[in-house]
């Protein structure tokens, strides 16, 4: 398996799965896996070299994801993979470091780190997978339950009001924006591969079934009858005022790319400020070589043409 | 184990007049640290702000993260990233590092955090010393495992035993802690570092084989299986689960106690490499004080006292506090007629002097409950007693 040359022009799903770990943990109609077959798909079509690219995911049925995929990754304790891929990527800044986890971990347990890695525009790329629940561990009540909702420490429906995830992204800084049902699969490839380009906080919301606690709980049918909640009530709104992003139970979803903006990274921002105030002293923290030799090279030749 | 000597880029050879805290700093620049994570507690700050000074001269990062659960969990990134990683805390943030301590522990991940110890419990004494914090040191996040820490006792030593403890990082692929007190964190003294050819470094010790052949892990009971840094092709997993060699979850008994056998007998089988003490007037002496950080140095007086007036009092100060020197210990309780232990809280590492000692001799407990230091008096009526 780890053999994988990611050279190969043989880019294929297989090469991007550790195989010998197979088969998964995730239950039959569960919306996981299409994700994580979108994301393989956009990491393909997006040609990024892929021995550059880290995951990292937090605890859950979606934080298993690290551990399935042929990349360097990490599988982090509850809700810190956010912080542990700002390690990475300000170790390492050559690196395209993704999160991919779920709701309970990203903006549950996890949600102080959330806001924060999007207030500095951390360029990494957080691909939530919403099931309005805690799977592993038996179907709890989670920050983007909907209200009413049935969980398993909500048994008598969910009385808290829940996070629109695109509306607490945006305010807090995310410089991508979007949110899609796992039916999308086309628009979740598409917007995964636009963050994987995409210099900031990229952040991807996919609301997907949790076949097995959130459904059967709710009543809700199985796998395809969410696929067809989905059709008949996902509306495509790009560049939505996110605060009209909320959802209610079994209501209408907003989906589409709601945010895409420019601004500087926090390593942009780090160096921008440095260079200022200490001026020509100053090495740029996370050049690549290449980059580090063309800086070089372009002083020296200044320094050549002052001497001349 | 590949030692060289320090980039010249982070040391700051020379004398100079600093606190603690500085002194830390300094010598995680000296050790080859280029990153850092931290979230400001008092008395630690002093630490993080030198840091941040340094870092852009140096080519390192720094970064205040928005807690300490995020420090730590950035220097796990950090670490396989490819840097020296580090931080620097108190007890209230201590106690919020564990959790990913444990995570560290478990994915065997290099990393220094200093632990400026001030009263407790809650937020306690935020000026004020202590050395409240031993035995969360050791126990403190959940599971079995064993753990490096050390005590330095000036900011002399707060530069070198950083150094050290980077060091020790490596070899044992282990976090390890720098057990300090407020007391000697703001306690300004003469620091000399070195030039940096006097500096040595342990360089981590990254996988260089076929990528096919690399395993993140080797459940040897010895530190040192390699590493790698993510971006370089070998496509690691890591995991906090319990795993195989090759870092893929394995959840039975049987490999728990491969791997948690690993985790205790890497540092417990090499305790005697590790363990560092400074003994003092020891050949004659019938009463032992036993002491770390800024207590010796308190005790150093009450033992001057106590020989002024012909007791035979010699001094055992522990560099290194964990793992703990059990084996010196049942050799002098086998020796002398008592082991006076004065630390500042209300007996901890005393515990391992009862249980090292096991009976052979008396074991006298001086405790404090922090925010200041010992009066000597106090140590000094103690030895007496146990001459007695």
């Amino acid at each position: 398996m780890n053999d994988t040359v990611s050279s190969s022009s043989e880019v294929t799903m297989a090469s991007m799965l550790r195989t010998e770990r197979m088969p998964h943990i995730w239950c039959p109609g569960c919306g996981i896996g299409s994700v994580v077959t979108c994301f393989a798909e956009a990491i393909k079509r997006s040609k990024i070299d892929q021995d550059k690219l880290a995951v990292v995911s937090g605890i859950g049925c979606s934080g298993r994801v690290a551990g399935y995929m042929n990349f360097d990754s990490i599988h982090a304790t509850h809700g810190r993979a956010i912080p542990v891929a700002t390690g990475l990527k300000l170790a390492n800044p050559e690196l395209k470091v993704v999160v991919f986890s779920g709701d309970g971990d990203l903006t549950g347990i996890g949600g102080n780190h959330f806001i924060h890695a999007a207030r500095r525009n951390m360029d990494i790329v957080v691909i939530c997978v919403n099931n309005f629940t805690y799977g592993m561990t038996g179907g709890q009540v989670t920050p983007t339950t909907p209200t009413t909702a049935n969980a398993s420490t909500t048994p008598y429906g969910n009385y808290e009001y829940p996070f629109s995830l695109p509306f607490l992204a945006d305010a807090a800084g995310a410089t991508y924006v979007a949110r899609w049902t796992s039916l999308h699969s086309r628009n979740v490839t598409q917007s995964i591969e636009e963050a994987l380009h995409k210099r900031g906080f990229s952040f991807i919301e996919v609301i997907a079934p949790c076949t097995t606690l959130y459904l059967r709980r709710n009543r809700l049918g199985d796998g395809v009858d969410t696929l067809q909640y989905y059709q008949n009530n996902a509306v495509i709104k790009h560049g939505i005022d996110t605060r009209e992003t909320a959802i209610d139970f079994q209501g209408q979803i907003v989906v589409g790319k709601f945010i895409d903006r420019e601004k500087p990274t926090y390593l942009d921002a780090v160096n921008r400020c440095n260079a200022k105030v200490i001026g020509d002293d100053y090495q740029l923290y996370g050049k690549t070589e290449p980059e580090k030799k063309a800086e070089e090279e372009q002083k020296a030749a200044q320094l050549g043409a002052a001497a001349a | 184990m590949n030692i060289v000597t320090a980039d010249p880029k982070g040391v700051d050879a020379g004398p100079h007049f600093m606190d603690g805290d500085h002194a830390i700093a300094e010598g995680g620049l000296a050790a080859g640290c280029r990153f850092f994570a931290g979230y400001p507690i008092t008395p630690s700050t002093e630490t993080a702000e030198l840091f941040s000074e340094r870092a852009p001269g140096v080519g390192a990062m720094f970064i205040q993260m928005e807690d300490e659960i995020a420090s730590i969990a950035a220097l796990i990134g950090g670490a396989w990233g490819g840097q020296k990683v580090m931080t620097v805390t108190s007890g209230p943030g201590f106690s919020l590092m564990m959790e990913n301590i444990g995570l560290a522990v478990m994915t065997e991940t290099p990393m220094v955090i200093a632990n400026v110890q001030r009263g407790g419990p809650s937020t306690g004494l935020p000026t004020l010393t202590a050395q409240q914090d031993m035995m969360q040191a050791r126990y403190g996040s959940h599971g079995d495992y064993s753990i490096i820490a050390l005590s330095p006792d000036s900011p002399q030593e707060c530069f070198d035993l950083t150094i050290e403890a980077f060091n020790l990082s490596e070899i044992y692929r282990t976090p390890v802690f720098i057990m300090t007190d407020e007391t000697v964190g703001h306690m300004h003294e003469k620091v000399v570092i070195p030039p940096a050819d006097q500096i040595k470094v342990v360089e981590r010790n990254f996988y260089k084989g076929p990528k096919k052949d690399f395993r993140p892990y080797g459940f040897d009971s010895q530190g040192g299986h390699p590493m790698v840094r993510a971006g370089d092709g070998y496509r690691f997993h890591i995991t906090g689960l319990t795993h195989n060699e090759r870092g893929y979850p394995v959840m039975t008994p049987e490999q728990n106690k491969i791997v948690v056998t690993h985790l205790i007998e890497k540092i417990n089988s090499n305790a005697d490499k590790i363990i560092r003490l400074d003994e003092d007037q020891m050949e004659d002496a019938e009463v032992v004080v036993l002491s770390y950080g800024i207590t010796s140095r308190i005790a150093v007086r009450a033992i001057q006292e106590a020989r002024k007036k012909g007791l035979k009092v010699g001094s055992l100060r522990l560099i290194t506090v964990w793992p703990f020197c059990e084996k010196r210990i049942r050799e002098l309780s086998e020796k002398v007629k008592a082991i006076v232990v004065p630390e500042i809280n209300y007996g901890q590492m005393v515990r391992e002097v009862e249980r090292s000692a096991a009976g052979r001799c008396k074991v006298v407990s001086v405790n404090h409950c922090g925010g200041a230091v010992h009066d000597p008096l106090v140590i000094l009526k103690a030895i007496e007693e146990a001459c007695r």
